[in-house]
């Protein structure tokens, strides 16, 4: 238990941060009305918000061990033991669910009208198990948690979703839950060669070729389906085009990160042999999709199905930072896990807001609408620039850093990624030019109102972070700095070397 | 003879001669049922009482351990619930309803009996006594549309379960003639030895056999979803869990005759797994009667069951046993519903759930939990026992059938959720909303949380069930 340093806190901080919106959860069974549901999930969500801050506070920046740990046994007879645990790399996707569920809550406060109270159970079941994920270090829990997460996401989208809902929201749990199927598997042929689920325990074990192979194979069908990546991600544009605001948010913002977290807290430490063995079909499997989801956002009508395929390319971009394995590609791709999370979150909020106005999501009817949106546009503007990598915001940090460590690694492979971010400024100037200033008359767009407050403060913590990791990414690059340094000795991979982020964006 | 031993069997004989005095005169069903019902209720007490009771009774044929009281409890248990929500019997016809009662709790005194037999003829007695009181049952169904299946069902039980008696009748000759003994406790060392013997090896597969038929293992499962569909929703309820319980635990009872040598019978074991989850599986995917479904998801879950049997460990057989205990409550629960949509006891298909949210939430919310489960999602009991199913078959070197196992998993999460899906997402039409008593209400968030508290802590139960199973013989 050398890796895992206890919880000192006074009180389990992780264990809070889970069981809270389960409690929340349970507790809002009982209470009738729907303001008071909404009223309630939001404190619930706030405080674990709050709750979530000394987390980064109190983490020490100069180890790679597991922080705030918790170890209790849970089922004796196999060894298996809720073991709780935060390192750098957990630690901003622990942070940025806690940040997503409140505005989650906020984004739906009008655009739910119906079961108001089961879907903030939803929305608090899959914050619960969200957190889990990122925090639990024993497989056993993290298959639970991974798994378990699945039902309210399909209830989310099966049950408030829109017109094609039950085929979107089918495909989505089939596709996911059919991949993880073999990940199961995987993780009892670890637990026997090991005799352990503690996840720690079974990274940089000397493991024979051939069993690496078949477990990285497995770990791989799990996570490049969650991420998505090309051709696994047929059931994305579905998912996000029927699921309501805060179901596109969740998916975008934290469920496909949990696939590129699976890639990093599992396929490099736990196979690095194997990982090197796949390692160029992986990165190439992502430039593809880099390539892909730009030219078909590029083809979209409908702006979630825009954002939705952009998706695609953004997470291509974060394997391919995963997989030129060196200490600038790891850390740029968790930072874009992070940046997309931010501003796709963000962008599906947008068109979330203009579906409750004009109930299209198509560019043509909303051509023109920023005449009379100023609020919205500004916004949006914002955030397009952010998403397609603008210097000056999160992205382009996230994207540059990727690049980078691609282009020591492979300088062919990089050359083919780097005509994705055209494509990402294509696609989303087009949507911008059209949104904005579109010259189309639409006779209900005089009659539209601007972004009210709740809207504003709903997006604005998001634009905060946009400029925030954009103009000073630093206090971000420290906290996962001596975890991926870390995760790089254990891949057995010789870095190309670390050099601070300032450096490389001020010459 | 203690009779303390023999309390929980004694108190259903007693009940049934009550139940069958009632039968011969003008008792209302409505009578018969609270007799019943407090009898139930009452043996669970007893059970509970007798849990750890230890000792033997009839010329050391019947055992009273760990083992067969605690499954005793487990059977009672299952027998109360279905008598529970079963509070209208609609597909029953009220003149017979004392019958039916008295024939159900003949069946489940059969069950007690057959978990506490270790001797060849009292288990086949005992197995005979609960297989004919179910024939019975199936075709006391009243049934509305004049279709008579119920009647073309029961001879099909009857018939296949007459064949497979027979075969395990002759397995026993075998074994009887090989051994010159019928007690367990000297068949199990003779039996042993004799492992490389071709016919001991017939003769353990044949015995095998009869139990096969009543956890309808492929290929004798061919009665199951028939008499599923055939059999009024509550008579189904119980056939499809109860007797299940009471056939996992005997076959563990022979499965601890074979020796590695017997690589046979562990070849197949496998071969039945396989085909039982595979055939199941597939043929589920394409049914519209909810019971038919469920039936052919039995086949394929009893295939999961065997996975715990090949490991020849105790873990395993704990395991498989943890497994049937977690498949009693989540099948309950999903026919608890289907009894409960079931308007006058016709048969449920699976559109007839259709919105089925907006009728009753909580039937509703029932039911998907109970999909989810089977279906082996966590934190529900489903998932842990194939979890751990699976963990005890890799570490015995099976990892073909792992995987061939993990594979149907997957295609068993399709009609799981086609059935979450109707019932979540589609329109009732012009369906009524459903009135739920009180009893139902209850019953139904009990086996929820029950579901729920056996997938999240395994342990107790576990350990319950790795004592009892180091109990045997």
């Amino acid at each position: 238990m050398d890796v895992l340093i206890m919880n000192e806190m006074g009180f389990p901080i992780l264990s809070t941060l889970i069981f809270l919106p389960l409690a929340g959860a349970l507790a809002l069974l009982c209470i009738p009305g729907d303001s008071a549901a909404k009223i309630w999930s939001l404190v619930i969500t706030t405080v674990t918000a709050a709750i979530s801050l000394p987390l980064y506070w109190n983490f020490d920046l100069t180890t790679a061990k597991y922080q705030f740990g918790e170890h209790t046994p849970w089922i004796s007879s196999l060894n298996i033991n809720y073991t709780l645990g935060v390192d750098g790399i957990s630690l901003l996707l622990v942070l940025l669910t806690t940040l997503i569920m409140p505005l989650c809550v906020l984004g739906s406060w009008k655009y739910i009208s119906k079961r108001v109270k089961e879907f903030m159970i939803c929305l608090l079941l899959m914050e619960t198990s969200m957190l889990g994920v990122f925090m639990a270090l024993d497989f056993v829990l993290f298959y639970v948690l991974w798994e378990a997460m699945l039902i309210p996401m399909y209830l989310l989208i099966a049950v408030w979703g829109g017109p094609r809902k039950v085929y979107a929201s089918i495909k989505f749990f089939l596709y996911t839950l059919a991949g993880s199927v073999l990940l199961l598997v995987a993780i009892i042929a670890l637990y026997l060669s090991q005799g352990t689920f503690f996840i720690p325990a079974m990274m940089g074990q000397a493991y024979s070729t051939n069993f690496q192979i078949l477990v990285f194979l497995a770990f791989f069908l799990a996570f490049a389906i969650k991420v998505p990546m090309f051709p696994f991600h047929t059931w994305l544009p579905a998912a996000h085009v029927e699921a309501p605001t805060a179901g596109s948010v969740i998916l975008a913002s934290v469920l496909l990160k949990m696939g590129t977290y699976g890639f990093l807290r599992f396929c490099l430490p736990i196979t690095p042999e194997a990982t090197m063995i796949f390692l160029p079909y992986v990165q190439w499997l992502s430039v593809a999709g880099i390539l892909y989801g730009g030219f078909t956002a590029l083809a979209q009508q409908d702006m979630k199905k825009l954002i939705a395929y952009s998706s695609v390319g953004h997470m291509g971009f974060v394997t391919l930072g995963i997989f030129v394995l060196n200490q600038r590609g790891i850390e740029g791709a968790i930072l874009q896990m992070i940046n997309h999370g931010i501003t796709t979150g963000a962008l599906f909020f947008c068109v979330g807001m203009i579906y409750e106005r004009t109930h299209s999501r198509e560019l043509a009817s909303a051509a023109g609408i920023g005449k009379f949106m100023p609020f919205y546009v500004t916004y949006l503007a914002f955030f397009s620039l952010s998403s397609l990598a603008f210097p000056g915001t999160n992205s382009f940090v996230g994207e540059f850093l990727i690049l980078a460590g691609s282009f020591a690694d492979n300088k062919i492979l990089s050359a083919c990624a780097i005509p994705g971010a055209i494509l990402a400024a294509a696609y989303m100037f087009r949507m911008l030019q059209r949104v904005v200033w579109g010259g189309t008359k639409n006779p209900g767009h005089p009659g539209l109102l601007d972004l009210n407050l709740r809207e504003i403060i709903t997006l604005a913590p998001l634009l905060v972070f946009v400029f925030w990791i954009g103009l000073a990414p630093e206090p971000f690059m420290d906290v996962m700095h001596v975890s991926v340094t870390q995760l790089i000795k254990q891949t057995g991979i010789a870095s190309h070397g670390s050099v601070s982020v300032t450096s490389l964006m001020i010459p | 003879m203690k009779l303390t031993l023999f309390a929980p069997e004694l108190l259903l004989l007693m009940g049934g001669l009550v139940l069958f005095l009632m039968s011969t005169g003008k008792t209302s069903g409505r009578t018969a049922r609270a007799i019943t019902l407090a009898m139930a209720l009452l043996n669970i007490a007893v059970c509970v009482g007798c849990l750890r009771f230890e000792g033997a009774l009839f010329y050391d044929a019947y055992k009273i351990d760990l083992f067969s009281q605690s499954l005793k409890l487990v059977i009672s248990v299952g027998f109360a619930i279905v008598l529970l929500f079963g509070t209208e019997l609609k597909g029953v016809a009220d003149d017979v309803r004392p019958e039916y009662y008295f024939f159900l709790t003949l069946s489940t005194l059969g069950l007690l009996m057959l978990v506490s037999s270790v001797e060849l003829l009292t288990m086949f007695i005992a197995l005979e006594l609960s297989s004919y009181s179910l024939y019975l049952l199936v075709p006391m169904r009243d049934d509305h549309s004049g279709l008579r299946m119920q009647m073309e069902s029961a001879i099909k039980y009857v018939l296949f379960g007459v064949v497979a008696t027979g075969v395990m009748l002759f397995g026993m000759s075998y074994m009887f003639g090989l051994t010159g003994t019928t007690y367990f406790v000297k068949l199990l060392p003779a039996l042993q030895q004799m492992m490389g013997n071709p016919v001991a090896i017939v003769a353990i597969a044949m015995v095998m056999g009869g139990f096969f038929f009543k956890l309808a293992v492929f290929p004798f499962h061919f009665w199951a979803p028939d008499v599923y569909q055939g059999a009024s929703n509550e008579t189904t309820a119980f056939i499809a869990s109860v007797p299940k319980i009471a056939a996992v635990a005997i076959l563990i009872r022979i499965v601890t005759l074979v020796t590695p040598e017997g690589q046979a019978i562990i070849t197949m074991l496998m071969v039945f797994s396989i085909c039982s989850m595979f055939y199941g599986n597939l043929i589920a995917l394409v049914q519209t009667d909810v019971k038919r479904m469920l039936g052919f998801s039995g086949i394929a879950h009893a295939g999961y069951v065997l996975l715990g049997l090949v490991t020849l460990q105790d873990a395993g057989y704990a395991t498989s046993l943890y497994y049937i205990v977690g498949y009693l409550v989540m099948n309950i629960a999903g026919f608890l519903v289907v009894c409960k949509v079931s308007q006058q006891g016709e048969n449920v298909r699976i559109s007839d759930l259709s919105g089925l949210y907006k009728r009753s939430p909580l039937l509703a919310f029932t039911m998907a939990v109970s999909m989810f489960a089977m279906a082996g999602i966590p934190p529900f009991v489903g998932f842990m026992g194939k979890f751990m199913l699976l963990t005890g078959a890799y570490k015995a070197g099976y990892v073909t059938l792992v995987i061939l196992a993990a594979i149907n998993t997957a295609i068993s999460l399709y009609y799981y959720l086609s059935v979450v899906r109707v019932t979540y997402t589609a329109s009732p039409g012009d369906r009524p909303a459903l009135v739920v008593d009180g009893t139902t209400k209850a019953v139904s968030l009990a086996l929820v949380v029950i579901i729920i508290a056996l997938g999240v802590a395994p342990d107790s139960i576990l350990k319950i069930a790795t004592d009892a199973v180091r109990t045997i013989l």
